[in-house]
């Protein structure tokens, strides 16, 4: 079986993000791009499916423009056995990237698409569940653990108030959530490997998607800033200002 | 234009998350139905026909429908969608998983997490873990939304008479099925609509010192419980007490952080609490920025003292 894992590369989970000075979007330029961490979770899963023998191969997916390339770099590094990308300088809203993943899955039959739950840049939290939609498959999102059967998967998801234990039909979009798994780190030989590994290049044209965006982004913003606070002294003055100040106790 | 808000609900309980939707939902302005989808909810319908401002509660029930699975719920969303100009519901866990199957079988965008509306197709969103909203205007006949509950105060349980509709349920697509559901027991309120949340972090150091600190605080105030990830992925908590960016967003009147230094991802999920409190030993650390109160001090004395003196 054939695991298909479609990894973002997305700004750095440790830099602070700031609106550009016209506000037309987020500045990105001059600051650490990285693979989307959830991603980093997918993969580690896809590889260790691979490592016990239960897929045959993992396929890293990224769509986006060139520079995604060295995100498909470390996902090689990683472990997965060969890279697509789908390029494109277009912005890609989720809906679009459902549709490009789509295509792939045709071209690939993969049995078990992995992917992050949520791309912590956009934070919307759509892609698997709509791919899994367009394909008219099972899926079981926010997975904290997974287990593959006969044509079956047991997935174990985070939900509001604990946890579900789902049996899902094969093939499947499964999405990740921060306790599936610890990924491991790229170590340096198998970062040089990974330059040999095949990296193919696709575009949306040569799939037949149409990648339009459908939202239009018409400003971004700071959020409503919080004002400053006060440290007090002890217990006696905090209990003081949250009866008396704030009156909430 | 008419709205369809999907209620939130166990089978037995409407939970609050609908009255916040709704308001949401009243922000755009029009006709307003609900659809309560589950089996042997009609418990929940007769309390959703109570709902302020709605006109028409559309129930569906089925064994299919059970446990809100994505594949079912999505198609029947799907079969009911060509009579709305927008489909509402929670970002829950429930409404996350469903909704963007709804989109894409109706083959427009999902705007997730909205935290106002500007106009019918125009809502603001936050991104990167909050640091900025975006401001979005959607060009799809359908709109496919869902709410950050916390931004939008809850209408009243009452006031209305909406007409009570029974829906086809449709048939099961059997793609999944539910074998398993741990809920953690608690009597404390839920932490989304909790007035008072006291949260712990790495700095609690390990299970033992979280409940034998935080649960006698807790108690109370009669708060309910969150953490942030660090204390989740050390095994102190289970997993549905998070806070942030991929965990709980939550707003309570106060917010009383122990032992988190305020990672932008934690603050992501406790940012709109009316008044933040944090109790932590280092004074430089970030969650300071945040608080209306901070005290500086080791927690193990801090938190005992401040729950004597409750
Ligand atoms: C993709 C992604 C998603 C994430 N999502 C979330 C999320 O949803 N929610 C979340 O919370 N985090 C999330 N994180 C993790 C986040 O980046 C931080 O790592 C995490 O919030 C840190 O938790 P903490 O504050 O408990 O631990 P630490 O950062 O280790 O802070 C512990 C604090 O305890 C204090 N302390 C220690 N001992 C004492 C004492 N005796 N008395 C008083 N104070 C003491 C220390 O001074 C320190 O400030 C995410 C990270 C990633 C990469
Ligand atoms: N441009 C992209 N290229 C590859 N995978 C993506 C892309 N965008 C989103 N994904 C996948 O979809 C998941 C959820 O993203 P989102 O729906 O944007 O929050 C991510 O964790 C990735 O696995």
């Amino acid at each position: 079986m054939k695991v298909l894992v479609p990894v973002k590369r997305v700004l750095d989970y440790n830099i602070k993000a700031r609106p550009k000075a016209d506000a037309s979007g987020v500045e990105l330029a001059g600051l650490k791009m990285s693979m989307n961490p959830f991603d980093e979770i997918a993969m580690e899963a896809a590889i260790r499916f691979k490592e016990g023998g239960q897929a045959s191969e993992v396929i890293a997916v990224s769509c986006g423009p060139q520079a995604n390339q060295e995100t498909l770099r470390t996902a090689l590094a990683l472990g997965a056995d060969r890279a697509v990308l789908v390029e494109t300088e277009v912005e890609l809203q989720p809906l679009a990237v459902a549709k490009l993943l789509k295509a792939l899955v045709a071209r690939e039959q993969p049995g078990l698409v992995i992917c992050g739950k949520q791309a912590i840049d956009d934070d919307a939290n759509q892609t698997g569940q709509m791919l899994s939609a367009l394909l008219g498959w099972s899926q079981a999102t926010f997975a904290s653990r997974i287990e593959l059967g006969e044509g079956t998967a047991l997935v174990t998801r985070e939900i509001d108030g604990g946890l579900e234990t789902l049996s899902i039909r094969l093939p499947a979009v499964v999405s990740t959530d921060l306790r599936l798994n610890e990924p491991r780190y790229a170590t340096l030989p198998n970062i040089m490997k990974a330059k040999k590994k095949p990296l193919e290049t696709l575009t949306p044209e040569s799939l037949g998607v149409d990648i339009a965006p459908r939202l239009t982004l018409l400003k971004v913003a700071e959020p409503p800033a919080r004002q400053g606070g006060i440290k007090v002294d002890d217990v006696a003055q905090l209990l003081d200002k949250l009866k008396n100040e704030a009156k909430v106790i | 234009m008419t709205i369809l808000v999907v209620a939130e609900h166990d089978n037995q309980h409407l939970k609050a998350a609908t009255r916040h939707v709704l308001a949401a939902a009243e922000a755009i302005g029009g006709e307003i139905h609900v659809l309560v989808a589950g089996q042997h909810c009609a418990g929940v319908a007769e309390a959703a026909r109570a709902l302020p401002g709605v006109s028409c509660v559309r129930l569906a029930q089925s064994d299919a429908l059970e446990s809100a699975g994505a594949e079912n719920m999505a198609a029947l969303v799907v079969r009911l969608a060509p009579d709305y100009t927008h489909l509402l519901t929670a970002a829950s866990a429930s409404g996350k998983n469903w909704m963007p199957r709804v989109a894409a079988l109706l083959d427009v965008a999902q705007i997730s997490d909205i935290v106002r509306v500007d106009a019918p197709d125009t809502f603001t969103r936050p991104i990167y873990a909050g640091s900025v909203w975006a401001t979005v205007r959607s060009a799809d006949a359908i709109k496919a939304v869902t709410v950050r509950t916390t931004a939008f105060e809850a209408l009243p349980e009452t006031g209305g008479a909406a007409c009570l509709e029974t829906v086809e349920a449709g048939v099961d697509t059997g793609l999944s099925r539910r074998t398993g559901l741990a809920l953690n027991a608690s009597s404390r309120p839920e932490l989304e609509t909790a007035r008072v949340v006291v949260s712990g972090g790495r700095g609690l150091g390990s299970a033992e010192r979280f409940s034998a600190l935080l649960e006698p605080l807790a108690d109370k105030l009669n708060a309910a419980l969150g953490a942030s990830r660090a204390a989740v992925d050390s095994g102190y908590v289970p997993n549905d007490y998070q806070v942030g960016q991929t965990g709980k967003i939550v707003a309570p009147d106060l917010y009383i952080a122990v032992g988190i230094s305020g990672a932008i991802q934690h603050l992501a999920g406790m940012k709109a609490s009316r008044v933040i409190v944090a109790i932590n030993k280092d004074p430089d650390a970030p969650i300071f920025a945040v608080a209306d109160y901070g005290l500086v001090g080791d927690l193990n004395q801090v938190v005992p003292a401040l729950t004597a003196a409750l």
